[in-house]
């Protein structure tokens, strides 16, 4: 580990896919850290490449998924070289993951109990009383009512929202250091979303896990994660804070990601949407995958692929529009908006950092 | 990679012009847009043993129906005299197809032996009548694959027909059809259709009426289903609520959305009909003699089986390669036009 | 449950009483009478006959004593074996059909369910690629073509079996095999398709995610889920059985009802026929609703509803 903090850390992963057509590149040289007790949100459309990564770190890809180049680094051993065995014993452990549908990821035929008891057989050797006992327990955790009644019901006897506290039960039940999260609340009412998310957040502080959540939801982002990283055609193009990504992105396509998002200040009666479709990953283009649907494209930007700038700290972002070189442009109104309230956001939080400190010096002084 | 990208020049740095950006996004190839039956067909195309079935199926449809024209021999002509020849097939010297028997240990040409013009052939020898065999092949071939078209016929229109009335109008029309058709499915088909031909009297046509009246249960209930699922989507409902007859919603809108259903079960409906009329030929109650069905050769060359295998063997492999080709086409439909059904 | 079998028996019966009628009014449209085929007889003489057959009675009559009786389990006498009556024909040979029969089945389908799930698991691979050839030929290749295929070789020429007739375990051998090919084909062809749509399920990807072995995945939830499904096929396969045994017992000269039935068709023994006709039936219903309630009984999300909708 390059850092005491990280619990995981992701280093130039490349996976590619065979198919018919070709060799689909999904995953192009993506690099992250997942920090202990922080949820990371990995940001993008379908088919950018999130579920890919996830599916890499549980060890669980396609058959016909390759990796062609990184490492995935957890308790000092790179997850892509263990043995089928030895991930078995950290799936479901250290690493567990809620699914996106819950209606088609619980088994139909078997009691709900059992399937979260489960992972304790495998894991723990429990015997089934005894492991149906603490999924009793969980249960109750995730707030699924009467567990007691319940606990020997089929799948099909409970609502989606239910289900989906079922399978947040399945993949806590062993306290894993990661859990990863993949669109858990996309198949759900919103209200329902909004009680699964309120439940992911108080459950990761009682079990102090760190959360790897994938959405296309810039929304959900928001309340849920600390950190951001917004994929774009099989790579990273931006990370930051929350806030950094939020209010001050640098990635036209970050900027076109909060554009298309509704919000209460959203006067107009339609809502801007990024021209065009995703590139084809089977020949990835040339430069900036963007380039194409970016109308703040550069030359430059269909012959070389941008290298990452350093915003701040903890905010970078790959567009060529960082570049000393580039000209200056104006981000749509919407972005400027944002970045002022940032800005306004930031003095505030100076000016009490200061007034805090000051007050820190006078108490200091006092006691003195 | 980084070889074939030139190094960026300082003026790469402006912004790309609206009309150069458009040429941009022209360039990205969107996969050619194909109908369904098109797409069905390229699938179809890469699924190479359903791609050879079809082959034999249609050589096996141009022999058997040509026959009449490449028949070497009669096949219902007798001669005695010729009975029970091996196969001979000109400038092959496999035993087996050379025209030589054995007889105890001894290999011996057979044609000789009868006294056989040289430069007469049997391809598949003759049986012991002295009928030539392959002629019998052929024209059993054309029975099976008669059969095999009406039902497919009955199918298409009884079945899909059946279907399509009872989910359309639904309630207690759907329910009487139903039962009707639990009634029909709750006797094994092979006794309904015996007690058809015993009614009937055995023959042709009458396999053929007591085949076409069973076989069409499967796709009734096939098509009620999707039926019933199709009438109660948006596309149909329009078509309703703006007045169309529903003659001619089943028509445009039902039968298109219908078609990989029908084709599918049509293509397991031929070889369930081909099995029984061979099965009733085999038992006696089917195509009569002299009349030769591929279920008859068969009998006639069981009898024989442990002196004169070839006479079963024939008929055997040709009936098993119908059932096969058309098992394996059918397969490969079913995964062109349902592309669910494989991964 | 209890509310939906009583309404299930009750189809079952109307369904049969419907059968009946059909069957008989069926026979009475048949051609020629069981005397066509005997010598001459006086005029007196047959009106004996038919005396003795209840023939002289109005059709009304003769339909509902038919009933009647039939209700019984009597089938009136055998035309061809005038002093048997049916209902001693058919008990006295249902039970080698029901011995080759049940063995066929349970060889088949336990068979057919191992290559089944052997293909899916090893998809896309030669040893799937086996048994899919293996599926196609069971289900292409006609029994009785392989039941003259198994009688030659495996009983003439290799001699280790019986190649005829009924007198123990290894007489029914040979025509079990025969008889087991198409349900084994059947039973494997659909297994391997629900096991590999069970295969791609999320829920079989939650229990990878799980940390359990690919045995344990496939063994406590891939297949108990895909052989749930495969319990709706075994009535189909059941007619399949019947159908072939009709030729079967008879390449193997085996005396069961299937023999039988060929036998009275080709004799007019309309008796006979007629009560294994009704035979038939019933067995197929009873095998449908068999299948139905264990199905109810192993999927939960009939069980609770009660019923199949």
């Amino acid at each position: 580990m390059e850092n005491q903090d990280n619990v995981l850390e992701v280093r130039n992963l490349e996976i590619n896919f065979d198919t018919f057509a070709g060799t689909v590149k999904a995953i192009r040289n993506v690099s992250f850290d997942l920090k202990k007790g922080e949820t990371l949100a990995i940001v993008g459309e379908s088919g950018s490449g999130k579920s890919v990564t996830t599916r890499a770190i549980m060890g669980l890809l396609a058959r016909n998924a390759k990796v062609a180049n990184g490492t995935i680094e957890y308790q000092d051993r790179d997850l892509l070289q263990l043995s089928e065995r030895d991930m078995e014993q950290i799936r479901g452990v250290d690493i567990a993951e809620i699914f996106q549908d819950p209606m088609t990821s619980l088994d139909p035929t078997m009691k709900i109990g059992r399937q979260i008891a489960e992972p304790l057989m495998i894991h723990k050797n429990m015997k089934k009383d005894q492991a149906e006992a603490e999924a009793l327990k969980m249960m109750k955790l995730v707030g699924i009512t009467n567990a007691e009644d319940r606990i020997n019901d089929y799948p099909h006897q409970f609502s989606g929202g239910m289900r989906q506290r079922i399978v947040i039960a399945i993949a806590l039940i062993n306290y894993p250091d990661i859990l990863i999260a993949d669109e858990p609340t996309t198949a759900l009412d919103v209200t329902i979303q909004a009680q699964i998310l309120h439940l992911m957040k108080e459950l990761q502080t009682k079990i102090n896990t760190s959360i790897i959540f994938i959405t296309h939801d810039l929304g959900v982002v928001a309340g849920m994660a600390d950190r951001v990283a917004v994929m774009y055609a099989g790579q990273i193009v931006e990370y930051g804070t929350v806030d950094e990504i939020f209010y001050d992105p640098k990635h036209p396509y970050t900027w076109g990601l909060l554009n298309s998002m509704p919000t209460l200040d959203t006067k107009e009666n339609t809502l801007p949407s990024i021209p065009g479709t995703p590139p084809d990953l089977l020949e990835p283009p040339v430069g900036d995958a963007f380039a194409a649907r970016n109308q703040y494209a550069l030359k430059i930007d269909t012959q070389k692929q941008p290298p990452f700038f350093k915003v701040s700290d903890t905010h970078s972002a790959a567009t060529w529009l960082l570049d000393p070189r580039a000209p200056k442009v104006t981000p749509p109104a919407t972005i400027l908006e944002r970045q002022k309230k940032y800005a306004a956001m930031h003095e505030k939080a100076v000016a009490e950092a200061k007034r805090a400190e000051q007050e820190q010096h006078r108490s200091g002084e006092e006691e003195g | 990679m980084a070889d074939n990208i030139k190094q960026p020049v300082d003026d790469s740095f402006e912004p790309v012009p609206l009309n150069e950006k458009q040429k941009l996004d022209d360039e990205k190839i969107a996969a050619p847009s194909l109908t369904f039956t098109q797409d069905a067909w390229r699938r179809l195309k890469r699924n190479k043993s359903a791609m050879i079935s079809m082959i034999i199926l249609l050589v096996l449809f141009v022999m058997a129906f040509s026959s009449s024209f490449i028949e070497p021999h009669d096949p219902n002509a007798q001669d005695p005299s010729y009975a029970n020849l091996p196969a001979k097939i000109p400038g092959v010297g496999i035993p087996g197809f050379n025209g030589t028997l054995k007889q105890g240990d001894v290999r011996v040409d057979a044609y000789a032996q009868a006294g056989v013009k040289p430069g007469t052939y049997y391809v598949m020898g003759t049986d012991y009548l002295g009928r030539d065999l392959f002629s019998r092949v052929l024209y059993g071939t054309r029975i099976s694959l008669t059969i095999a078209l009406v039902a497919t016929f009955f199918d298409l229109t009884i079945g899909v027909a059946y279907g399509m009335i009872s989910g359309w109008k639904g309630g207690r029309v759907d329910n009487l059809m139903q039962r009707i058709i639990e009634i029909i499915m709750s006797i094994p088909s092979l006794v309904v259709i015996i007690l058809l031909i015993l009614i009937l009297k055995p023959g042709m046509a009458s396999i053929i009426i007591a085949i076409a009246l069973t076989s069409w249960t499967n796709m009734a209930r096939l098509v009620r289903a999707e039926t019933l699922e199709l009438k109660n989507q948006e596309f149909v409902l329009a078509a309703r609520t703006l007045g169309e007859s529903p003659i001619k919603i089943a028509f445009k809108h039902l039968l298109p959305n219908l078609s990989s259903v029908i084709i599918i079960n049509t293509m397991f409906t031929i070889p369930s009909a081909i099995f029984f009329e061979a099965l009733l030929s085999y038992i006696g109650i089917g195509i009569s003699s002299p009349q030769a069905s591929l279920g008859t050769l068969l009998n006639d060359g069981q009898k024989n089986f442990q002196f004169l295998p070839y006479q079963m063997w024939f008929p055997a492999v040709v009936l098993s390669l119908i059932m096969i080709c058309f098992n394996l086409f059918g397969d490969g439909l079913r995964d062109a036009f349902d592309p669910r059904s494989k991964e | 449950m209890a509310k939906y079998l009583a309404k299930r028996i009750f189809y079952l019966l109307l369904t049969l009483f419907i059968v009946i009628t059909i069957t008989f009014f069926l026979m009475k449209l048949l051609p020629g009478t069981p005397l066509t085929n005997q010598a001459k007889l006086s005029k007196s003489e047959i009106a004996v006959i038919y005396q003795q057959y209840g023939l002289d009675k109005p059709v009304w009559q003769q339909y509902l004593s038919y009933v009647w009786n039939a209700l019984h389990g009597d089938f009136g006498t055998s035309f061809q074996f005038s002093d048997q009556s049916v209902s001693y024909l058919i008990g006295s040979r249902i039970g080698p059909s029901l011995q080759i029969g049940l063995q066929a089945m349970v060889v088949g389908v336990l068979a057919g369910i191992t290559i089944g799930a052997i293909g899916a698991v090893r998809q896309n691979t030669w040893v799937d690629t086996t048994t899919t050839v293996i599926s196609i030929l069971g289900i292409s290749i006609p029994s009785f073509v392989l039941a003259v295929l198994l009688q030659y070789f495996l009983g003439f020429k290799l001699q280790w079996f019986p190649i005829a007739n009924w007198g123990g375990f290894m007489y029914t051998i040979l025509p079990t095999l025969a008889l087991a090919a198409s349900p084994l084909a059947e039973s494997a062809r659909f297994m391997r398709t629900e096991m590999v749509d069970v295969l791609n399920s999320d829920y079989i990807e939650l229990a990878k995610a799980k940390g359990m072995s690919k045995a344990k995945v496939i063994y406590h939830h891939a297949l108990r889920n895909s052989l749930i499904p495969l319990i709706t096929v075994v009535g189909p396969l059941a007619v399949g059985i019947m159908t072939g045994s009709m030729v079967v017992e008879n390449i193997f000269s085996i005396p069961g009802i299937g023999e039988q039935f060929v036998k009275s068709v080709l004799t007019n023994d309309y008796p006979t026929i007629m009560g294994l006709t009704i035979v038939y039936s019933v067995m197929l219903m009873v095998v449908l609703l068999i299948t139905d309630i264990i199905y109810g009984i192993v999927d939960p999300r009939i069980r609770i509803t009660g019923g199949s909708n």
